[in-house]
């Protein structure tokens, strides 16, 4: 089994599902920051704009990830892009929820005292609030992130490719030695995104925090 | 990608009628009551037996520290595996066959993550002052557990509850794929069938099935807490 799964890697098209994968992950990713990120800093200073972002985030993550994709079908059309639109949608509201507590989780106290010590506005935002968040901000990425590359195994349903093909063309064709060599490919995707996500949230963690942190417990 | 069939299904999609009442209300009793049932049965039955898992390893990981982080990591891998990786995964497996079983199995899996550290976390947040009046009223290692631990723990295992049962609604609907049934059933054939209105209805039942059980936890989570509520007002 092992060696018929190997095979299947060695498949010429192998490469370009991953690649589709990785793609439609990535880019649905880094535009869900770009308009999950504004979001929440045109906000962070207004209780109801608050509100609001949690609210719908939490109306977002109640949608069925298969429901968006499979809806992007008669709204947008088969292939590649409808599924990168879904996948992209799918992504904000863990982002959008994380940034929009952590940036109003910020102590008052600490922005009053760099207020008293003469920071802007924006001054603060760029060396207290955004650097205090970072973690919690850094969290709503990881979980989007590892939740945008398993629903990028759906967008084979609605012709999108990335790995999923493998595992539909294994299920349909009851080829085992596909099925599980899609699978296991996803998975180990997913859990690299995870542990990579996690370095880069203790990385962007200010090393004030850690020390803090390390008290705390 | 450049599959001719492919291309004609696109041309039907833009026909612009996506609700089909006619078909709704023909197909309500047959179609999508069973599915939203089914829905309800895995969702339900799989939060249960994870909390039947979860809650025993949950008290062992918050008495005896050591286990803890074996428990988060096994878990915490079983989490990040993506669902439809999973099933296949699972009917891979020889005498496994397709059908709610394995969608059940792997439901399990996912919650067992979010349950097991909500009820680590419940129990650690009891104050070890109340744990020594307890033990000084002259209560047994067992009565402090069922009668003081857990029961302060409570809203923070509901919590787990809650984010556990919308998760789980919401990967139930992959669970159709190998025949596991529910409302991923109706989007299933609705994406086959190039009908919108059977994607739709799956849709909007299972979002606001999710809903309705994260508002009907929420209030169970906030009666569990009265001293918060008195806080409050």
């Amino acid at each position: 089994m092992l060696s018929k799964i190997l095979e299947v890697y060695a498949r010429p098209d192998f490469p370009e599902k991953l690649r589709e994968h990785v793609v439609l992950s990535l880019v649905a990713l880094l535009v869900a920051v770009a308009i999950a990120m504004p979001v929440a800093l045109t906000i962070r200073n207004t209780r109801l704009g608050a509100a609001i972002a949690i609210n719908i985030g939490n109306v977002g993550r109640a949608v069925p990830s298969l429901a968006i994709l499979a809806l992007a079908l008669p709204l947008l059309g088969i292939g590649f892009a409808s599924a990168l639109v879904a996948l992209t949608a799918l992504a904000i509201p863990p982002i959008l929820i994380n940034a929009s507590t952590g940036l109003r989780e910020v102590n008052k106290d600490i922005i009053d005292a760099a207020r008293g010590m003469g920071l802007s506005g924006g001054q603060i935002l760029t060396r207290i609030q955004l650097p205090i968040a970072a973690p919690v901000i850094f969290a709503g990425i990881r979980t989007s992130a590892v939740q945008t590359v398993a629903s990028a195994t759906l967008a084979t349903f609605i012709g999108g490719g990335g790995l999923g093909d493998l595992i539909v063309e294994g299920y349909s064709r009851r080829g085992p030695e596909i099925l599980l060599a899609g699978a296991i490919a996803v998975a180990i995707l997913a859990i690299i995104t995870e542990v990579g996500f996690g370095a880069l949230e203790r990385a962007f963690t200010p090393k004030g925090l850690k020390i803090a942190q390390k008290r705390g417990r | 990608m450049s599959n001719p069939g492919l291309l004609l299904l696109q041309d039907v999609l833009e026909e612009p009628e996506l609700i089909d009442w006619e078909w709704l209300r023909e197909n309500f009793w047959e179609d999508i009551v069973p599915a939203f049932q089914g829905h309800i049965f895995l969702s339900f039955m799989s939060v249960a037996i994870a909390l039947v898992i979860a809650l025993p390893v949950g008290v062992i990981s918050a008495r005896y520290r050591k286990v803890y982080p074996p428990v988060t990591f096994v878990t915490g891998i079983l989490y990040s595996i993506p669902s439809l990786a999973l099933f296949a995964i699972l009917i891979s497996i020889p005498g496994v066959a397709i059908g709610p079983a394995p969608v059940i199995i792997a439901l399990v899996a996912y919650s067992l993550l979010i349950l097991i550290r909500n009820t680590v976390a419940g129990i650690d947040s009891v104050p070890p002052e109340t744990i020594d009046a307890a033990r000084g009223m002259g209560l047994t290692n067992r009565q402090i557990l069922f009668r003081v631990e857990l029961p302060l723990a409570l809203p923070i295992i509901v919590a787990g509850i809650r984010i556990a049962t919308v998760t789980i609604i919401g990967i139930a609907t992959i669970g159709a794929y190998i025949n596991g049934g529910g409302l991923g059933a109706l989007i299933f054939d609705g994406i086959n069938r190039q009908f919108p209105t059977m994607i739709i209805a799956g849709a909007v039942l299972a979002t606001g099935l999710a809903i309705v059980a994260d508002v009907l936890l929420l209030g169970l989570e906030r009666y569990l807490r009265p001293w918060a509520r008195a806080r409050r007002t």
